[in-house]
C-alpha cells in the first residue's frame, strides 16, 4: 500500500519535472515556430465572459486557452439580456463584453470597472476612433452615441463620463463596422446612391427593416433624412417630436404597402434577400457574405449620407481582483496582439489595433480588407472557406473611406421609453 | 376514525395540490405582483403603480393589437371548427371498421411529428413571391404577377394557425362522436329524419361537449401565441403576445406582466363564457 503510494507520487514528480523541461524548452525559443510565448501560470483560471453573439467565437477561446491558458467561458445573449445581466448579475460574470451604446445604460450602474490604460500595453496604437473620437485629425466626431463619449471616466472608481482622455478606460474595442443598405444588383435596376432609395415606389413590397427598436429607429433616421422628412439635432438622441415624426412616416409608408416585412433576425435577412422577397433591406455585414456565399448577388452598398456604426469591447466586472484582474489584462493585451485582430479582420469586422492585425495577416488579405484593393487570389474566411474570388473588391472600399464616412453610431436615446412604445405602434399600425 | 380518514384524503390530495401551487398559482401570483412595478431602462423596482396599467389600456395600440388578435381567434376558429368537424364525422361515421379508424387517425396526427415552428417555416418558401406556388400558377399561365398576399400577410398568419391547430379540434370532436349511441342515429331514421336532419339535430348536439373542449384549445393558443404571428406575417401585424414579446425584449417586465394580467382576464372570461354554453363535464 505505501508503496504504490509512493510510486504515484514519483511519477507525478517525474511527469512534472517533464513538464518543466518542455516548459524550459518553450521559454528559451529552443522551439522554433512558436512567434511569443505568454506566462502559462493561469492554468487554473477562468474567465467568464458574456456577450452578445457576434463576438462570442469559439476559435478565439480556444487560441486564448492554448497560448495564455487561461480558461474562457463565454455566454453569447442577445444584446438587451447582455445589459441585464450586467446590471443586475454582476458577479455572474468577469468579463462584459458588451457595446459601446450600453454603456451609456451600464457604467452608471457601478458594476464595471474602469481599466488603467498604463496597464494596457497597445493602448497607443488603437484606432483613435475610440480614444480622441477622430479617425483622422480632421475627422468629424459622429453622432449617436460616438465611442470617444463614453470611452474614458473622470477617475478610478468614477462612473461619470470623462470628456477627453484620461488614465481610466470603460471598455476595449474589440470588433466594430459601419452598417450600410444591402441591395440585389441584379434586381434592382437603377442606381442606389442615398438612403432615401428605399422609398423608391418602384420597390414597393420588396424593400425591409428591421425590426429592432434602438437599431430599426436609426435606420429610419438615415431614411427620413436623407428624403428630406425631419431634420434631426442628434439622430442618435432625438427629442419626442423628431420621435413622432419618424414613426409618422415609418406608419405612412408601411400603410402604402413600402415594405414587404420586418426582420429581427439575422437569418430572417439572409432568408428574404436570398428569396427575392427583398430587393434593398438593412442588412448586416456578415449576412451579405451569407447572401453572396450562396450563389446570390448582394452588395452591400455605401451610401452618400454615410454609415451607422456599432462597436462593442471587453469591459472588467466590479469583483475582479488579483490573479484575475491580472488574467483580464493579460486576455485583454492578448486580445490587442494581432492573432484576434486578423482572425476578425477576416470575418470582415474591424479590429483595435491595426499595425498588429496587419502582421498576423497576409499582404492580400489586408489589401482586399483593409485598403479596398483588388484580391489577387481567392480569399478566404477564418474558417478557410472562399468567399471572394480574384479581382473582387470590398463594397465601400478601404478602411479608411469606409469608417471615416460614418455619419451615426449605434446609441440608446434619453427618451428610450417613448421611443419604444412609439415603435410599438408601428409594428401594430 | 374519520379524522384519520380526512387526513389521509388530504394527503392523497397534497401532490397536486402542491404542484398546482408551486407551477401554476405562485407563478400567477407573481406575475400580478410584478404589474404593479415601476421600471426603468434596466431595473424593475417594487412598488404599487397603476401605471402599467394605465399605459396599457389607454393606448389605442392596446386596442387596436386586442381587437387583431381575437379576430384571429375568431377566423381561426371557425376555419378549425368546419374543417375539425367534417374530418372527425368522416372518420366517426363513414369509416367502418375500428381498426380503420385508428389508422386514418393516426394519419392525422403525423404532421405533429415534426416540431410547430418547422412546420409554420416550411410554409415560407411555398408561399413566397418565388415559391412553390406563385411558381406554379404562373407557369399554368393562372396568373401573371405572383400573388403578394400570400405570404407575409393576415392570409398566411390564419392559415397557418388552421394548419398548426386544426388536429386540436379533429380530436375532443371524435372522442364526442364515438360515444354517442349508434341506436339513437337509428331511432332518427326510423323516426322519419333526413341526413342533415340527422346531423343538425343529434350529432351535432351531442358533440357540444367536445366542440367545447376543442374551441377553449383553439382560442387560448391563438390568443397567448407570438411566434407564428411574427414569422408569418413578416412584423407586419401584431398580436398581444408579441406586443409582451417586444417589451420583455427591452426589459419592460412589469408592462409585460401587466399585459399578461389583462389578457388572461379576457382569455378567462371567453372560456367561461363557453363553458356557461356547454356543459363541459358531461364528456368527463
Amino acid at each position: 500500500m505505501a508503496r504504490k503510494t509512493n510510486s504515484g507520487v514519483g511519477r507525478r514528480r517525474m511527469l512534472k519535472g517533464a513538464a518543466g523541461i518542455a516548459g524550459a524548452a518553450l521559454g528559451s525559443g529552443a522551439i522554433p515556430g512558436f512567434p511569443m510565448i505568454w506566462a502559462q501560470n493561469n492554468k487554473n483560471i477562468v474567465l467568464r465572459q458574456c456577450g452578445t453573439g457576434v463576438s462570442a467565437i469559439n476559435e478565439i477561446a480556444e487560441k486564448c486557452k492554448a497560448d495564455l491558458g487561461i480558461t474562457l467561458q463565454m455566454t453569447a445573449l442577445d444584446s438587451d439580456a447582455v445589459v441585464q445581466r450586467v446590471v443586475t448579475q454582476p458577479n455572474s460574470f468577469d468579463i462584459g463584453d458588451i457595446e459601446y451604446w450600453m454603456i451609456k445604460k451600464v457604467f452608471p450602474a457601478n458594476t464595471l470597472q474602469a481599466m488603467d490604460v498604463k496597464k494596457i500595453k497597445l493602448f497607443d496604437k488603437i484606432v483613435p476612433i475610440f480614444t480622441t473620437g477622430k479617425l483622422k485629425p480632421d475627422s468629424v466626431v459622429a453622432q449617436g452615441t460616438a465611442p470617444s463619449t463614453v470611452s474614458f471616466v473622470e477617475g478610478a472608481g468614477s462612473t461619470k463620463f470623462a470628456k477627453s482622455p484620461t488614465q481610466w478606460f470603460t471598455i476595449v474595442p474589440t470588433i466594430y463596422n459601419a452598417d450600410t443598405l444591402g441591395i440585389r444588383p441584379d434586381l434592382v435596376g437603377r442606381k442606389i446612391e442615398n438612403w432615401k432609395d428605399i422609398l423608391d415606389p418602384k420597390f414597393k413590397g420588396k424593400t425591409s427593416i428591421l425590426n429592432i427598436p434602438s437599431i430599426g429607429i436609426m435606420d429610419a433616421a438615415m431614411i427620413c433624412e436623407s428624403a428630406g422628412i425631419v431634420k434631426y439635432g442628434d439622430k442618435g438622441n432625438m427629442t419626442k417630436a423628431e420621435i413622432d415624426k419618424t414613426i409618422d412616416f415609418l406608419i405612412k409608408t408601411k400603410k402604402e404597402g413600402q415594405f414587404r416585412a420586418f426582420w429581427k433576425t439575422f437569418d430572417e435577412s439572409v432568408n428574404l434577400m436570398t428569396s427575392g422577397e427583398v430587393v434593398i433591406q438593412s442588412m448586416w455585414s456578415p449576412a451579405v457574405s451569407a447572401v453572396r456565399a450562396k450563389g446570390v448577388p448582394c452588395v452591400y452598398q455605401p451610401l452618400k449620407e454615410g454609415y451607422r456604426a456599432w462597436g462593442g469591447g471587453l469591459s472588467l466586472a466590479k469583483h475582479l481582483q488579483g490573479a484575475q484582474l491580472d488574467a483580464a489584462y493579460e486576455y485583454i493585451n492578448w486580445y490587442l496582439s494581432g492573432w484576434v485582430g486578423a482572425f476578425l479582420n477576416r470575418q470582415g469586422y474591424y479590429s483595435a489595433v491595426l499595425e498588429t492585425a496587419k502582421a498576423n495577416m497576409s499582404a492580400d488579405e489586408w489589401g482586399f480588407w483593409m485598403e479596398g484593393k483588388p484580391a489577387q487570389g481567392d480569399i478566404k474566411n477564418p474558417q478557410g472557406v472562399v468567399v471572394e474570388k480574384k479581382g473582387a473588391v470590398r463594397d465601400g472600399g478601404s478602411f479608411y473611406e469606409r469608417m471615416g464616412s460614418v455619419a451615426c453610431w449605434n446609441a440608446v436615446m434619453d427618451e428610450d421609453r417613448y421611443m419604444v412604445q412609439k415603435w410599438n405602434q408601428f409594428i401594430a399600425a | 376514525m374519520s379524522r384519520v380518514k380526512l387526513w389521509i384524503t388530504y394527503l392523497q390530495v397534497a401532490p397536486l395540490a402542491l404542484v398546482f401551487l408551486l407551477f401554476l398559482i405562485v407563478p400567477i401570483a407573481t406575475i400580478v405582483v410584478v404589474s404593479f412595478f415601476d421600471y426603468n431602462t434596466t431595473q424593475i423596482i417594487p412598488a404599487f403603480l397603476l401605471q402599467n396599467y394605465e399605459e396599457l389600456l389607454l393606448s389605442p395600440v392596446t386596442w387596436r393589437t386586442y381587437q387583431q388578435t381575437i379576430q384571429f381567434a375568431v377566423i381561426t376558429w371557425a376555419l378549425t371548427l368546419v374543417i375539425g368537424f367534417t374530418v372527425a364525422y368522416f372518420v366517426a361515421f363513414y369509416v367502418r371498421s375500428p381498426t380503420m379508424q385508428t389508422v386514418l387517425f393516426l394519419i392525422c396526427t403525423i404532421p405533429f411529428w415534426t416540431s410547430n415552428v418547422i412546420r409554420m417555416i416550411s410554409w415560407i418558401p411555398f408561399l413566397g413571391r418565388n415559391g412553390l406556388a406563385n411558381t406554379t400558377l404562373m407557369n399554368l399561365g393562372l396568373i401573371r404577377q405572383p400573388l403578394e398576399f400570400l405570404l407575409y400577410s393576415d392570409f398566411a398568419v390564419v392559415l397557418a394557425y388552421v394548419h398548426l391547430y386544426t388536429l386540436f379540434m379533429v380530436v375532443p370532436i371524435f372522442n364526442s362522436m364515438m360515444r354517442i349511441d349508434r341506436s339513437l342515429l337509428e331511432a332518427a331514421r326510423d323516426a322519419g329524419a333526413s341526413g342533415w336532419q340527422t346531423l343538425w339535430n343529434v350529432i351535432l348536439p351531442l358533440c357540444k361537449p367536445g366542440i367545447a373542449i376543442g374551441s377553449i384549445f383553439i382560442v387560448t393558443i391563438v390568443m397567448g401565441d407570438f411566434v407564428t404571428v411574427r414569422m408569418m406575417s413578416g412584423g407586419l401585424s401584431a398580436s398581444v403576445g408579441l406586443m409582451m414579446a417586444n417589451a420583455m425584449s427591452l426589459l419592460q417586465y412589469p408592462a409585460a406582466a401587466a399585459n399578461a394580467v389583462v389578457l388572461l382576464l379576457v382569455v378567462l372570461l371567453i372560456v367561461a363564457a363557453m363553458m356557461r354554453l356547454v356543459d363541459i363535464r358531461k364528456e368527463l
